[in-house]
């Protein structure tokens, strides 16, 4: 049986991974309840599964085609009232890490 | 207490009842009760009585509205309606209004129904019970005391409080089915691509299918054949039109094999009543004609770990896209990734962030096979068992949940123990099968004090990809036989 137990070291490197500023809070408590759930999770690696496929998807599709003609698209500057900022018809974001000034 | 949506129809249709009147029925339950049971995010009442003036104008000008025509439909919150905020129960999304509908709104509306408003969820349809919304919990009409369930509770209650007439909801784990059979109305899973998906805000692309809520069988088959077939921008949506469903739900179920499934019914942490009722659903479908028996699906048994390593790992992608940059929250940062983070952190809950954590782990580097990579060998190995079980049998059944309503609060501290109340349900998700629960007798809460009224108990017809025909016919006898009599 492996262990599913993860350290807290391990959990802020995943709450980086996964862009979320979790507070140290949420970090401790986070850290116990994410191992308890993979332990139940890892339930799984009891079956054996040697040589079956995996199923990523429940409907056997490949390469749904539509007729490569122009349609008309959702209005720019009606999705661009939606963002948080916006500026000369682009998303308007802070600098880039690492940017020339 | 709720008007059928089919009597409605038929009524507007012909002039005998106007939109706006039945609108006011509903709405004035809104008004009475709506504080109580938050069932609604946004009430949309004047959106509601310009439409209503609109259908009863079209029907004196001899035109047909069509198939839902003055029919109150509750929308969950986490379909698109153009301009009218959808939230997800997030904070994340907070004001945002997308500039499209969804297609099953297009759908509904173009059938002639009103939209009353947007109903309450557990945030990005993540929970079992609508306690994880940022903007309160839902409660379950019948006792306020308890949950409707979730994820689509306030679809679930608004159908049970007869706010509206019936709703849409999202099924991912069991998200409509779960709240249908605690609040005591008819919830409905499709087959994985019968339902458009587009406009519907993504938790787990190979497991969302929107589903209909209704206060019978009938009505739930009308609503799903309005909202059902194929949709050019949904490219999973299946490429055929919606197959009939009302013509055939009075054909009964005489000849037919039903299977109850062992792992699902006889397993640990089922309530006994709620097992005595669905071999007492059993027993009267084959006193008209049914041949039943229990079947065994083993590998069903894994379907909650499986689902739990799957659901969070589409999760974390999907919400990879609140960012602070496209939609709703921003919180400053020096830089882009600490604004993002800092918004991430800011706009979602504990749940979501709990599942974006466990699906970024399960996918992350070294642990991508132990993990993903099994779930989806499991998942290959519960449709396999299906196969082998649809074989022998026509459909099969089960609980939906496996106890009637807990109290508020009951589970919140636990997500193990929350979870486990979608461990008959997921299973259809798996396999991208159908599935519905329809309202069967009622029981008291085990321990309940005194005073606690029975509370409804839901029994789940399952039916393989595309079984949606057999399945209604199957539901609609099991109603008809409900000790609580049946719905015409």
């Amino acid at each position: 049986m492996t262990d599913h137990s993860l350290t807290r070291a391990e959990v802020e490197h995943v709450a980086r991974l996964a862009r979320l500023a979790l507070t140290d809070d949420e970090l401790d408590a986070l850290t116990p309840e994410l191992g308890a759930i993979l332990e139940h999770a890892a339930q799984v690696s009891a079956l054996d599964t040697a040589g079956v496929e995996p199923t990523a998807h429940p409907l056997p599709l490949v390469n749904v085609f539509r007729p490569d003609v122009t349609r008309p698209s959702l209005d720019r500057d009606e999705v661009l009232a939606c963002a948080p900022a916006a500026e000369d018809g682009r998303f308007r974001v802070p600098r880039i890490l690492g940017e020339a000034p | 207490m709720n008007d059928s949506a089919l009597e409605i129809a038929a009524d507007v249709r012909a002039g005998r009842r106007s939109a706006r009147d039945v609108l006011e029925e509903h709405l004035a339950q809104i008004a009475a009760r709506e504080a109580d049971v938050h069932a609604f995010n946004l009430a949309t009442a004047d959106d509601a009585r310009k439409r209503a003036e609109e259908i009863d104008a079209a029907v004196a000008r001899g035109d047909d509205p069509g198939p839902l025509a003055g029919v109150p439909v509750a929308l969950k919150d986490n379909l698109c309606t153009r301009g009218i905020p959808t939230t997800c129960s997030s904070r994340i999304l907070e004001g945002w209004r997308p500039p499209y509908d969804a297609t099953v709104v297009q759908r509904v509306r173009a059938a002639g129904a009103i939209t009353v408003g947007k109903t309450n969820l557990d945030e990005f349809a993540m929970g079992s019970s609508t306690e994880n919304s940022a903007f309160g919990p839902t409660r379950n009409p019948r006792d306020l005391s308890r949950v409707p369930g979730g994820s689509s509770g306030g679809s679930a209650a608004a159908v049970a409080a007869g706010f509206a007439s019936i709703a849409l909801g999202s099924d991912t784990g069991g998200s409509v089915r779960q709240p249908a059979s605690l609040c005591g109305v008819v919830g409905v899973k499709p087959t994985y691509g019968a339902v458009s998906r587009y406009g519907l805000i993504a938790f787990a692309s190979s497991l969302d299918q929107v589903g209909p809520f209704a206060g019978s069988v009938a009505d739930a088959a009308l609503l799903l054949e309005v909202i059902g077939g194929h949709d050019p921008c949904d490219s999973t949506s299946i490429a055929e039109p919606a197959p009939p469903l009302l013509a055939d739900l009075e054909r009964g179920v005489d000849g037919l094999r039903i299977g109850i499934v062992e792992e699902l019914t006889d397993t640990e942490g089922i309530q006994p009543d709620v097992k005595a009722a669905v071999e007492a659903a059993a027993s009267a479908l084959a006193d008209a004609g049914a041949k039943t028996e229990r079947v065994s699906v083993a590998s069903t048994m894994y379907g909650l770990s499986a689902y739990y390593l799957i659901a969070p790992a589409e999760a974390s992608s999907n919400l990879a896209r609140y960012d602070g940059v496209r939609y709703g929250l921003r919180v400053d940062g020096a830089d882009v990734a600490e604004m993002n983070a800092r918004t991430r952190d800011a706009g979602f809950g504990r749940e979501v962030k709990r599942r974006i954590m466990l699906g970024t782990y399960a996918l992350s580097a070294g642990y991508y096979d132990a993990y993903y990579g099994q779930a989806q060998r499991v998942r290959t190995l519960i449709i396999r068992d299906f196969e082998r079980a649809y074989e022998q049998f026509d459909v099969l059944l089960s609980p939906t949940s496996p106890t009637v309503a807990f109290e508020l609060g009951a589970k919140t501290a636990d997500p193990l123990t929350m979870y486990l109340n979608d461990i008959c349900t997921i299973p259809s998700n798996l396999a991208g099968h159908a599935a519905m629960s329809v309202p069967f007798g009622e029981a008291l809460p085990a321990g309940a004090p005194s005073g606690t009224p029975a509370l409804p108990i839901g029994v789940q017809v399952l039916a393989p990809a595309r079984g949606e025909q057999v399945m209604f016919r199957v539901a609609r006898a099991i109603e008809m036989a409900s000790p609580g009599g049946s719905r015409t």
